[in-house]
């Protein structure tokens, strides 16, 4: 017979209130095998952590259940400090009557609640029963990082890996690193141009030994798992010898053919051979194959004729390598939702409106104006700008749900550098609300209303249209009750901020979480911040949320730091949850190893002492092994089995239901 | 009834129903879990039991529930394409389908099992679920075809 003990916590009131967990624990103490069972105030406290060990002892426990929050929460406290107390560490569960119980049935006669903890802690200890010792498994770990996105955060997040003296490798999709925050004029609160900050940075990756740049790639699939992911990514064909480009760009000078930039926002064209901006970083042109004649139809060639390096190959295709890694971070970052959403406010029908990152391109010193605000219809100075917030956040109906978080604070910048620029310019904000947490950002604000002559209007617009070379806007100012119209020669749009496109897709090739807008989950929104579910993968950056550059920055280092803290020893343990065949009654039918989605499955034989095989049967690599059970449930004869969630485990917990 | 439903049926003293909800610790559990921690309120007629992913569910774990007393069983895990194990779902969506004929046939009310997608963040959805099914499973009475077989 085992010796079990039961811990039931009441985690201040948050379990107590609706769990009477005095009799859970009584309830529980008749039941045989359990030779100690008890209530406490805070389990994961140290007092209680000490009685637990202490009851360990002092009751010759060898198997112990701990009623108390999420096994996601303190499954580990619990099992180490049962481990100190001389325990398997497996040799320790917990029942969940936090977060699935107490805090969802809010009865305060706690029946409901009671019946339900001693229900599931019941089920707990018949699994338990079955529970058998487990060891860790050992595995090393490829002191490697790759950061997935060469916007801010990945920069940051590679700078400070290197700077740890360990290897990076940086992968960008578009042909130079930087990403959103190359776009921007300014940045808020400070003021200070974004280029002037960012670039510096930039070419420190470029010289930096420890950093591998692969720009213009993308990860095309993930293998492994923390400390041993193995990535293949496709190196995208730029049509140019990275190696021999001398950067000089006469190339780009002689392309005979443009089309719209992407990076300026539409606002202005581009050459077919290109880098994004004169700051790109490799400062590499590449050759946008969709759009050159030469490729398409074999037409042209000027590029070619003009290169003196001759480093141009119109034949070169796409290339995939394969990189080893023991980390990844992934900062994929953010787009704005497309404009063309708000037909209300004019966008696509009247050239004036335009987003705020449009906004950001002219007023940037290296935009297609030179940093003059000029309106896109007929390049005249706008002598009034309406900024509308909040197109397509916080509504829910038309856009998203969420606060885009920046848009606050980049409209009142805009409505700065505006009034910098243009002098007797007047610039109109509509807003719902004005959220500028954050150090110096609400002074900030009070700044653009207070000294830069910005009008504040509280409230929604309804209208946008267009009349006699004017965008006339009609909207409410809800704060004096009245019906505004403006006569306005622009039109600003904080579009909301939404996930990349593909996000989804990458989050699958790295088995990570999204919520329904496509932003990826971290682990815990609170305490693992930068940690995802799925062990020595890191997030950082807007691809969780909306977030500005200081977070972003923060956030890069600190995901650098997880990845370096990985780095710090040679080897890990495991959970050891790992797949086991049962020799004897394996029929070698091999459904496990088709099932299996990591190849984790090979087909052993058995050979007689002649060296002949007598039979096949499958044998788990448990170092591949990621241990979802797929296998298990695919085995006709019953021959293999999930270490800690064993059929002989769950049937015990189903028979105590 | 809504996440934010009051429950009110449960003092009642009329049938309650027991549901057992095999869950994948990656998405669902996890999602409920976030139910709790955002503090909603669902109806306590349901029992977890936690596995690595729904791919490792056996169809025998269902038949066993409801020969433990079981008046409904729920499935759950993550989405189609966000497996934590890359396609696990996708081996247990297969084999559910094959089951559900199968238990549709032997003619158990489909309405006393049932399979979901829910995510981690989507603790809103799993209110709802766990409400839907109990009072559909409510109305439509114990379920005692299976309970005789247990220990046979």
């Amino acid at each position: 017979m085992p010796r079990i003990g039961i811990f039931v916590c009441q985690c201040g009131n948050n379990i107590a209130a609706t769990v009477d967990t005095k009799k859970v624990a009584e309830e529980m103490a008749r039941l045989p095998g359990v030779v100690f069972a008890c209530d406490y105030k805070f389990m994961c406290s140290s007092p209680g952590q000490d009685m637990l060990k202490q009851a360990i002892k002092d009751n010759r426990l060898d198997k112990v259940i701990v009623s108390a929050c999420s096994p996601h929460m303190h499954e580990k406290t619990f099992r180490k400090a049962s481990e100190a107390a001389g325990l398997n560490p497996y040799q320790c569960e917990i029942t969940n009557i936090r977060e699935q119980c107490s805090w969802v049935h809010h009865d305060k006669t706690k029946a409901a609640g009671t019946a339900k903890s001693i229900d599931l802690t019941r089920m707990t200890i018949e699994r338990l029963k079955k529970n058998k010792p487990l060891k860790k498994i050992n595995i090393p770990i490829k002191k490697k990082a790759l950061v997935i996105g060469g916007g801010i955060a990945g920069i940051q997040a590679a700078l400070d890996i290197a700077e740890g003296g360990r290897e990076v490798i940086l992968v960008e999709r578009e042909p130079s690193i930087g990403g959103n925050m190359a776009r921007l004029s300014e940045t808020f609160p400070t003021m200070d141009c974004s280029q002037c900050i960012l670039t510096p940075k930039m070419v420190e990756v470029e010289l930096n030994e420890k950093i591998t740049l692969y720009t213009y790639s993308e990860i095309e699939k993930v293998d492994g798992y923390i400390g041993n992911f193995i990535v293949q990514i496709r190196r995208k064909a730029k049509y140019v010898d990275e190696e021999r480009c001398t950067g000089c760009g006469e190339c780009i000078e002689k392309c005979p053919f443009k089309v719209e930039s992407q990076f300026e926002m539409k606002l202005a064209k581009r050459k077919v051979i290109y880098t994004p901006f004169p700051q790109s970083v490799p400062n590499v042109p590449v050759i946008d194959a969709p759009n050159c004649p030469k490729i398409q139809k074999d037409k042209c060639g000027a590029c070619a004729v003009v290169c003196g390096p001759k480093c141009i190959d119109f034949k070169m295709e796409d290339r995939i390598i394969t990189e080893d890694v023991g980390a990844i971070i992934v900062a994929t970052g953010y787009e704005l939702m497309p404009n063309e959403r708000f037909g209300e406010y004019g966008y696509g029908r009247i050239k004036d409106v335009i987003s705020g990152m449009q906004f950001e391109r002219l007023a940037s010193s290296s935009g297609p104006t030179g940093g003059e605000i000029r309106r896109p219809s007929d390049g005249k100075t706008p002598a009034s700008v309406v900024f509308i917030q909040c197109a397509g956040s916080r509504d829910e109906k038309k856009g998203v749900s969420y606060c885009s978080k920046v848009c606050c604070m980049y409209t009142a910048k805009h409505t700065m550098l505006y009034h910098h620029k243009v002098h007797e310019g007047q610039s109109y904000v509509f807003y719902m609300d004005i959220r500028a947490g954050g150090k110096r950002y609400e002074e900030f604000v009070r700044r653009a209303i207070e000294h830069d002559n910005a009008m504040y209007l509280r409230g929604r617009v309804s209208r946008v249209y267009e009349k006699d070379g004017k965008v006339i806007v009609q909207g409410a100012d809800t704060l004096s009750g009245n019906q505004v119209e403006i006569e306005a020669d622009m039109v600003v749009l904080a579009t909301a901020i939404v996930s990349r496109t593909g996000a989804d897709t990458v989050a699958q090739k790295l088995g990570i979480g999204y919520d329904k807008y496509k932003f990826y989950n971290e682990y815990h929104p609170k305490l693992k911040p930068v940690e995802t579910v799925t062990a020595g993968i890191f997030l950082s950056g807007a691809c969780m949320g909306p977030m500005d550059i200081p977070d972003s920055v923060a956030q890069g280092s600190a995901a650098a730091a997880k990845a370096l803290s990985l780095f710090s020893s040679d080897e890990m343990m495991r959970e050891p949850i790992t797949a086991v065949v049962n020799k004897p009654t394996c029929n070698a039918c091999w459904d496990c190893v088709t099932a299996c989605p990591y190849s984790a499955i090979e087909r052993d034989t058995v050979k007689n002492r002649d060296g002949v095989v007598v039979r096949w049967l499958a044998k788990v690599n448990d170092g591949v092994c990621q241990g979802c059970g797929v296998c298990v449930a695919a085995c006709r004869s019953k021959a293999i089995d999930l270490k800690g969630y064993t059929d002989e485990q769950v049937y015990a917990a189903i028979n105590a239901f | 009834m809504t996440a934010h439903g009051k429950q009110t049926e449960y003092q009642t003293g009329g049938f309650e129903p027991k549901i057992m909800a095999y869950v994948c610790n990656w998405c669902t559990y996890a999602g409920a879990d976030l139910a709790g921690t955002s503090r909603m309120e669902y109806r306590p007629n349901v029992r977890i039991i936690k596995l690595p992913c729904t791919g490792r569910i056996d169809p025998l774990f269902i038949i066993k529930a409801f020969e433990n007393g079981a008046d409904g069983v729920l499935v759950s895990g993550c989405h189609p394409g966000d497996c934590h194990y890359t396609t696990g779902n996708y081996h247990a969506r297969r084999r559910w389908i094959g089951f559900k004929n199968l238990m549709e046939f032997t003619g158990i009310d489909m309405r006393r099992l049932h399979f979901s997608w829910v995510s981690a963040s989507e603790a809103i959805k799993w209110v709802d679920l766990i409400n839907k099914v109990t009072d559909e499973i409510k109305q439509l009475g114990p379920f005692m075809e299976y309970k005789g077989l247990k220990g046979k």
